[in-house]
């Protein structure tokens, strides 16, 4: 073959479509601030601060959930398991509240959290199971189990511990939530750890490219272990402060959550196939679903309305996204 | 005789381009009726492209195809098989999943037929309802085999049938092709092995760089022919000769090599290869298509093990399990394939940085200064054009190329394996890289490179290890590596032998090596 070959990169759009590629968290802020003013134009005078609040504090274990998406997400995973172990930490906890206490509820629902996430990621690491079919097999077990718990320990009340109770729905000043107390070291340490350690890097190439990252020396098993324990740990938090904010720790409790979770990411930008995406843009898409959840409650949509509406935000933005960051 | 003049198939100006790379030129195709026919050219000269046209699985951009004497385009290889052309490719072409008989059903394959074939290939007591992917890789080319000739095509098209048989099947397929002409049956036969073209092939068409340059009969000294008309004009060819070969000459010679490899064995493609890679060198590897070179880079770079053999890492034996293994030990591999080795969507910094996060103990804070200035000076010696944008998928196919190499220039390189790492890319850059790894080898490294141009050899490379059939063939000098005798060495033709010498050779049909194997 002769040597005139050129090869082109690939083109990529400019303007609008250039910017919902490269920063997403741009377009889809836009987005969340026409959605809050259509909220302050049906709902004249609801919008203020102490509304911001509320949403806020309803969002935070949306979006810590979401976090576990886009982390597993950025390695062309998913982490169905989320929200049954977010329940099973928040049903252990109260149930442990009343014996052992509270310290010890906490210790053994993290280490429950992390053994559920544990066997996540050997099966998609080691035994190179699915994603989807592995978090939501683990998922059905810890539901079962949770489930075997509450049957064992038929004991009186299961009580939310007024800690988590105070950290999950109340407001400092009537204002800001407590939750962000844990929401923000959170959000910034995953923001930090996905730009600037080695870890947050991997999960960035095992996501776009694994042959790439094993040729460059990558033992991807290793990641995604390392990983889905953390998503288990983020997704047992986020249990605890829904249980606080509900005031409610039942083994379903966040059950309704798992396909939001899933929403929100995909919302913030972050691609279902890997490599692509923050947590930045997921935080966002986490309000966006929670004030349209809040404005359909206020104009007395029921239900179904809010699902369809969901679904065709998801199907439109993916729709979006895929057409931007395609190579044409 | 009216038979007789008129042509079997016959393919005019065949012309074929993907987007910027000319596959196909102008390439003529004629088959007569009753010869066995070859199809011969150097990697890359579009004998695939040209047959994937004639039997309909691509379309031509423009050409002329005729076939018995009407003009006809196939658009699948259903059609083509009607239409009487039926090929035999280079993979297994039966579905693993399903029987034996099942997949004769599939194609519609006549049974009676089918065995009848079966046995004249030397495959007896064949269990119909075995599945395919239990089935050892030799007995399913057979059966690829049979099946095609089961149905009678007019023209039978059989792509590198040979390669993967050992030698008693290979005999009876060729006495199968041989006595298969005659009447008004064809085959276009394409192997690598010049051997067995001399043995059975009536005539030979012979393409380079997409074009027909001309057809050969098939008589004594027809091989010296068909190789020179598949190198082309050698005197534009020569390269510039510069002092560096000198400074190659001038290496102490050195007591232990830095990379041994000792009878090397992988799967039914990788035989016995051995070789020493020492440090101040630059070992060219030469070899036609798929004579076990892919697997002797995946083992030498820890993706895949070997069956039998050893390697050696400064005189001390070693085993690489992982990629990370051979990377540790300072081993580095610069895969053929970019989309092997980029993270498409992320930044040259990123990929030029990644060995540098991929241990569990590097997982920790990235020192961006020190990142910077290590990146920077391998986008420096390399010579990146990164003006392109942010995202590595922007760059052109040169500067990609680079980026994979720069991901381990950035580290200092000890010991550097590159799989015909210019494949594809602008004259350029392919300078640039022929440069770096001189230097490299200057510095101290040790580097093993294949090519699949041969002119790259001599620009590039102070020894050679030519592959054949998963064995060294030959060890060329740098002084004498020019393309004829690389190419010679490559179809395992005596080199610099005289013309008569080489056809007694070739008419012998599959000599004692063949058999041997």
């Amino acid at each position: 073959m002769t040597s005139s070959i050129s090869t082109r990169g690939a083109r990529i759009p400019g303007g609008w479509s250039r910017l919902l590629r490269e920063q997403p968290v741009v377009p889809i802020s836009a987005l969340l601030i026409v959605i809050v003013v259509i909220y302050a134009l049906v709902r004249p005078g609801v919008v203020n601060a102490d509304w911001a609040g509320v949403i806020l504090r309803a969002a935070v274990p949306l979006a810590i959930l979401a976090g576990c998406q886009t982390l597993t997400m950025l390695t062309g995973g998913i982490d169905l398991s989320v929200c049954a172990v977010a329940s099973m930490a928040g049903f252990m906890v109260a149930s442990l509240l009343h014996g052992p206490g509270f310290e010890i509820g906490i210790a053994v629902a993290l280490t429950a959290a992390a053994l559920a996430g544990l066997l996540t990621g050997i099966g998609v690491g080691i035994f190179r199971v699915h994603p989807l079919i592995m978090s939501l097999g683990v998922s059905f077990v810890v539901l079962g189990l949770a489930n075997a718990w509450q049957i064992l320990t038929v004991q009186s009340s299961t009580g939310v511990p007024p800690v988590l109770r105070t950290i999950g729905s109340e407001r400092l000043g009537e204002l800001l939530p407590y939750s962000l107390v844990v929401f923000i070291p959170l959000t910034a340490l995953i923001l930090i750890g996905l730009r600037r350690t080695g870890f947050g890097r991997m999960l960035f190439a095992i996501g776009d490219n694994p042959t790439a990252a094993r040729l460059s020396g990558a033992r991807s098993w290793q990641v995604l272990i390392t990983l889905y324990v953390l998503s288990a740990l983020m997704a047992a938090l986020a249990g605890l402060l829904l249980s606080g904010l509900t005031n409610v720790a039942s083994v379903t409790l966040a059950d309704s959550l798992v396909l939001p979770s899933v929403a929100a990411a995909v919302i913030g930008g972050t691609s279902i196939f890997g490599g692509r995406g923050g947590f930045g843009g997921t935080i966002v898409g986490a309000l966006i679903l929670t004030v349209i959840s809040a404005l359909l409650t206020a104009l007395g949509f029921p239900e179904a309305v809010r699902q369809i509406l969901f679904g065709s935000i998801i199907v439109v933005v993916a729709a979006a996204y895929t057409r931007v960051t395609s190579v044409s | 005789m009216t038979l007789r003049t008129q042509l079997l198939l016959e393919a005019t100006d065949v012309a074929k381009t993907y987007g910027a790379v000319v596959a196909l030129r102008s390439a003529s195709l004629a088959v007569r009726p009753g010869e066995v026919h070859a199809l011969m050219g150097a990697n890359g000269a579009g004998k695939s492209t040209l047959v994937k046209i004639l039997t309909g699985a691509v379309r031509p951009d423009s050409g002329r195809i005729v076939v018995g004497g009407r003009e006809r385009m196939a658009h699948s290889p259903a059609e083509a098989r009607r239409g009487g052309v039926v090929s035999v490719y280079q993979e297994p072409a039966l579905i693993p999943d399903l029987d034996v008989r099942s997949n004769l059903r599939l194609t519609k394959t006549p049974e009676e037929s089918f065995r009848h074939w079966l046995a004249e290939l030397g495959i007896e007591n064949l269990d119909f309802s075995e599945l395919a992917r239990v089935l050892p890789l030799a007995t399913l080319r057979i059966i690829d085999l049979a099946r095609a000739l089961a149905i009678e095509p007019d023209v039978l098209m059989l792509d590198e049938m040979t390669a993967a048989l050992p030698a008693n099947l290979t005999e009876r397929v060729l006495a199968v092709v041989d006595g298969h002409r005659g009447a008004d049956r064809s085959v276009i036969f394409i192997s690598h092995r010049m051997i067995e073209i001399a043995a059975v092939c009536d005539r030979a068409t012979v393409l380079r760089e997409g074009t027909t340059v001309g057809v050969v009969d098939m008589t004594d000294g027809a091989e010296e022919r068909i190789v020179e008309l598949m190198i082309g004009d050698v005197a534009e060819a020569v390269p510039p000769r510069t002092a560096r070969r000198d400074a190659g000459a001038a290496r102490p010679p050195e007591a232990t090599p830095r990379l041994t490899a000792r009878s090397l064995s992988a799967k039914h493609k990788l035989r016995d290869v051995s070789f020493e890679l020492h440090r101040g060198e630059v070992l060219g590897v030469v070899a036609l298509e798929g004579q076990g070179q892919d697997e002797l880079f995946e083992i030498l770079s820890g993706s895949e093990r070997p069956d039998g053999g050893e390697m050696l890492l400064d005189g001390a034996p070693v085993t690489f399990h992982h990629p990370a293994d051979a990377i540790r030990a300072g081993v580095v591999y610069v895969a053929a394939d970019r989309a092997d080795a980029l993270l498409m969507q992320r930044s040259i910094t990123e990929n030029i940085a990644l060995p540098l996060t991929s241990r569990i103990r590097q997982w920790g804070w990235i020192n961006l200064v020190a990142e910077r200035t290590r990146v920077d000076a391998a986008v420096e010696a390399l010579q990146i054009d990164a003006r392109a944008g942010g995202e590595v998928r922007q760059l052109s196919g040169g500067n990609q190329q680079k980026v994979t190499i720069a991901r381990w220039v950035a580290g200092g390189v000890q010991t550097m394996l590159c799989f015909d790492p210019t494949r594809g890319i602008d004259i350029r850059t392919k300078s640039q890289i022929y440069l770096l790894l001189r230097d490299l080898a200057d510095a101290g490294a040790a580097v093993l490179f294949y090519t699949s141009e041969l002119k790259e050899i001599q620009l590039v490379c102070d020894r050679t290890i030519v592959i054949f059939g998963g064995r060294v063939v030959a060890e060329i000098d740098a002084a004498d590596s020019d393309e004829p005798t690389l190419l010679r060495a490559a179809y395992d033709l005596p080199s610099d032998a005289p013309a008569d010498t080489v056809t007694d050779v070739a008419v012998a049909g599959p000599t004692t090596r063949e058999r041997s194997t």
